[in-house]
């Protein structure tokens, strides 16, 4: 267990107003390995993967990712890591192969051999045929697919995936998994993802984090943690932590409409 | 640099794919300029101002500038509601090298919505003086862009939905223009509200271009230029450093 720690997250506090978002949490991830945060909806994972990811600032707390300070040491920390966000990003009126230029150019990816590099990854994703299609005309399972193929073009040491296999079919996600473990293995990436899906969590992590309310409820191997909670499935082990209620998804959605307004008034 | 110049191309390639889009925008000027330039010819010769569409064309080229380049600033709120910007600002670039592509990019788009105006100008028969100076024109023109599209980029910025549009239109956009000498001599302005158009920026923009095209060169050219350099340098600087503190 003494492995070398690429994400160190120390008593993380995200406050919206009154709302906290992400309550004190702390964890660690090794190098090279694959971690996933668990938890219901408006549990706080994606404002966690924010603030590890330069886009949000904490309101307390420490977070080392790649050994930098996603607060002070920003370009370091967006240099070490590749994302595929919950949403979609891609520019609809680009087309699969534009929007891939503008992030390896953003990236400094060199010029030479950048277009076999984008090629290999549009090929892999299986959209070559699609390539100088506009986004516009994409499915949301391609837009996916292109958007982890972005996520990986510079080599990330560190690869976020928010809830990446969400409206991809079993053969897409079957696919992609089977690449990212390929490339956690040979290249020694770690991949930090999100995900409602149980049996994704406890085929690919190694270990895994529950979030609920914004705090870590219990963090292990998915072994450990269907002992520590004496059930034997993972989805079992979820449910008696985080509880059989239906978390309102509207509530989060009220409370972050709430503080967009607030910010537009300048109150915050 | 090169992250300058992808997200400058990025807005061109953009911009030729919507052209349909664009040109309605030019609907604005050109009515303003037809309307107008007829309309109120014969009581401005009358009132011995002379030929009234060698007066607003300056302007209107100007008003063609501040408009598209707002609009073109604003697209940050877009790029913002379509995910986009996200995958911008993660990316390991300066916050600086953001902002400035994303405003050269729209700047170029108005300056080409002002070089299609300046076109329809030509053929309603609207006459430079001389062409000598045109190129000083086109400077002009392509710094009332730069200058009013950091502007919006800087306020798109702090937003987070278009509905604050219409607000930034009725409330910066317009005043802008009609404080700004575009339509009518400033100097015939009531004090108080002359003062409040030498704080216009278009103001400058507006005088030179008029004198670059019409009035031919005047010391004051070269103070209209500075204040609009100098202006744009720290909208732009402005702009960076709100971009370092947007969260998305």
């Amino acid at each position: 267990m003494n492995k070398e720690k690429i994400i160190e997250v120390k008593s993380l506090l995200k406050k919206f107003s009154s709302f906290t978002a992400v309550d004190n949490i702390s964890f660690e991830v090794e190098k090279g390995s694959i971690f996933a945060f668990l938890g219901p909806n408006g549990a706080g994972k994606t404002t966690t993967i924010r603030m590890l990811t330069t886009l949000l600032k904490p309101t307390k707390g420490s977070i080392k990712v790649n050994g930098y300070d996603p607060v002070s040491e920003k370009n370091n920390v967006r240099n070490s890591f590749g994302i595929v966000f919950q949403d979609p990003s891609l520019d609809n009126e680009l087309t699969a192969y534009e929007n891939l230029v503008f992030h390896a150019v953003l990236y400094h990816v060199p010029k030479e051999g950048r277009k076999e590099r984008i090629d290999s990854m549009i090929k892999f994703v299986g959209l070559f045929d699609r390539k100088d299609d506009y986004i516009k005309t994409f499915s949301g399972g391609m837009k996916r697919r292109l958007e982890i193929a972005r996520g990986l073009i510079h080599h990330p040491k560190i690869l976020f995936l928010d809830e990446p296999t969400l409206g991809l079919d079993p053969q897409t996600r079957n696919h992609v998994w089977n690449y990212i473990k390929e490339l956690n293995k040979k290249e020694g990436m770690t991949v930090f993802f999100t995900t409602h899906y149980m049996e994704e969590a406890e085929k690919m992590a190694d270990r895994m984090a529950i979030i609920d309310h914004g705090k870590i409820v219990k963090i292990g191997t998915g072994r450990e943690l269907k002992k520590e909670t004496k059930t034997d499935s993972l989805e079992m082990a979820f449910l008696k932590l985080t509880g059989h209620e239906i978390r309102d998804d509207e509530s989060t959605t009220k409370k972050e409409r709430m503080r967009i307004t607030g910010k537009m008034w300048g109150t915050r | 640099m090169k992250a300058v110049y992808i997200m400058w191309l990025r807005q061109l390639k953009r911009y030729w794919r919507s052209r349909g889009r664009m040109i309605g925008f030019l609907g604005q000027p050109i009515l303003f300029l037809i309307a107008l330039g007829f309309g109120f010819g014969p009581i401005y010769k009358a009132a011995g101002g002379g030929d009234y569409i060698q007066f607003i064309a300056p302007g209107i080229i100007a008003m063609t500038a501040l408009f598209s380049g707002m609009f073109s600033g604003m697209e940050v709120v877009w790029d913002k509601q379509f995910g986009f910007l996200k995958e911008t600002l993660v990316a390991p670039v300066s916050r600086v090298s953001i902002m400035v592509g994303k405003t050269l990019g729209g700047a170029t788009v108005a300056s080409i919505q002002g070089i299609i105006v300046f076109i329809v100008c030509l053929i309603i028969g609207f006459r430079p003086v001389t062409l000598i100076y045109l190129p000083l024109a086109f400077v002009f023109l392509f710094l009332i862009a730069f200058l009013f599209t950091a502007l919006a980029t800087a306020v798109a910025s702090k937003l987070e939905d278009m509905q604050a549009f219409p607000v930034i239109m009725n409330f910066i956009i317009m005043p802008l223009f009609f404080l700004s000498g575009a339509l009518f001599p400033l100097n015939n302005f009531p004090k108080p509200i002359y003062i409040v158009s030498k704080f216009n920026p278009l103001s400058y923009g507006v005088s030179g271009l008029r004198m670059t095209l019409t009035e031919g060169i005047k010391v004051g050219l070269v103070f209209d230029f500075l204040i609009l350099l100098i202006l744009s340098g720290l909208i732009v600087a402005i702009g960076s450093y709100l971009f370092s503190n947007v969260e998305v």
